[in-house]
């Protein structure tokens, strides 16, 4: 990386997004699987969402409702902790929590893939 | 010029007591909108291991319904739901003041734009239960 540059932007856009996704998408898929699944007020068949689930456009879609918003909680949390009094380990807390939020994606892929 | 590659100077941190957020209502909102976001993480690892048992059968999929229809995890998701409401309107109102949209040479008004993305957020949200409970 040249001199003076950080990969700070990289993060933060990816935090941007994620807010966006977590912000447009979150509150319905809370609600759905959440609430109304589990306490039977809407019920959805396996046999129908081993359908969706199979679709590579559902699988593109469950991605970035999955993967992206991770990134936006672990900066987040990032932030929080330093705001806290942490500064001394600003770098193990940013390794920490981009490792969870990439360890995350990973698992994503890994159980899409699969799916 | 070369310039050495320091660990980021001029970095000044005041030193402050761990409560430093409990002082005004306005610090512990702040607070709390940035721990919504660990209800979030944890909603959506939940979700995905929903996802991986949908692909395991039927019955690890019940299993997954069963345990989410106990009472602690009924709790977690009403407050998770909660603040993920939360974000979605902090985030919307940041988007007003961030976000600046121009129609031709006048810029629409930012309460307009956050008007504007509430109901893009309703929309996709009703088109997202639609997708998943109507249509076949």
């Amino acid at each position: 990386m040249a001199p003076g540059k950080t990969i700070e932007p990289f993060w933060w856009s990816l935090f941007s997004v994620g807010g966006v996704v977590a912000a447009f998408l979150v509150p319905v898929h809370l609600f759905l699987h959440g609430l109304a699944i589990p306490l039977g007020w809407v019920s959805v068949t396996h046999a129908r969402l081993l359908a969706f689930v199979g679709q590579p456009l559902i699988k593109v879609y469950l991605f970035v409702l999955i993967a992206l918003p991770l990134y936006h909680c672990f900066h987040r949390l990032r932030f929080v902790l330093e705001d806290l009094g942490l500064h001394r380990f600003r770098a193990p807390i940013a390794v920490l929590c981009y490792g969870c939020a990439v360890a995350g994606t990973v698992a994503t892929l890994w159980v899409l893939i699969r799916v | 010029m070369t310039v050495p590659q320091s660990a980021r100077p001029g970095l000044y941190y005041p030193k402050m007591p761990l409560g430093w957020w409990l002082r005004r209502p306005n610090y512990i909102r702040f607070m709390i909108r940035e721990v919504t976001s660990v209800f979030i993480a944890i909603f959506l690892v939940v979700l995905l291991i929903e996802v991986h048992m949908v692909a395991q059968g039927p019955e690890a999929y019940a299993a997954v319904v069963a345990k989410l229809r106990s009472p602690g995890w009924i709790v977690f998701n009403v407050v998770a739901l909660a603040f993920a409401l939360y974000h979605t309107v902090t985030w919307f109102k940041l988007t007003g003041v961030v976000q600046v949209v121009h129609l031709g040479e006048r810029r629409v008004p930012p309460g307009l734009v956050v008007a504007g993305a509430f109901v893009a957020w309703g929309v996709v949200s009703l088109f997202i239960l639609y997708w998943l409970l109507v249509r076949s």
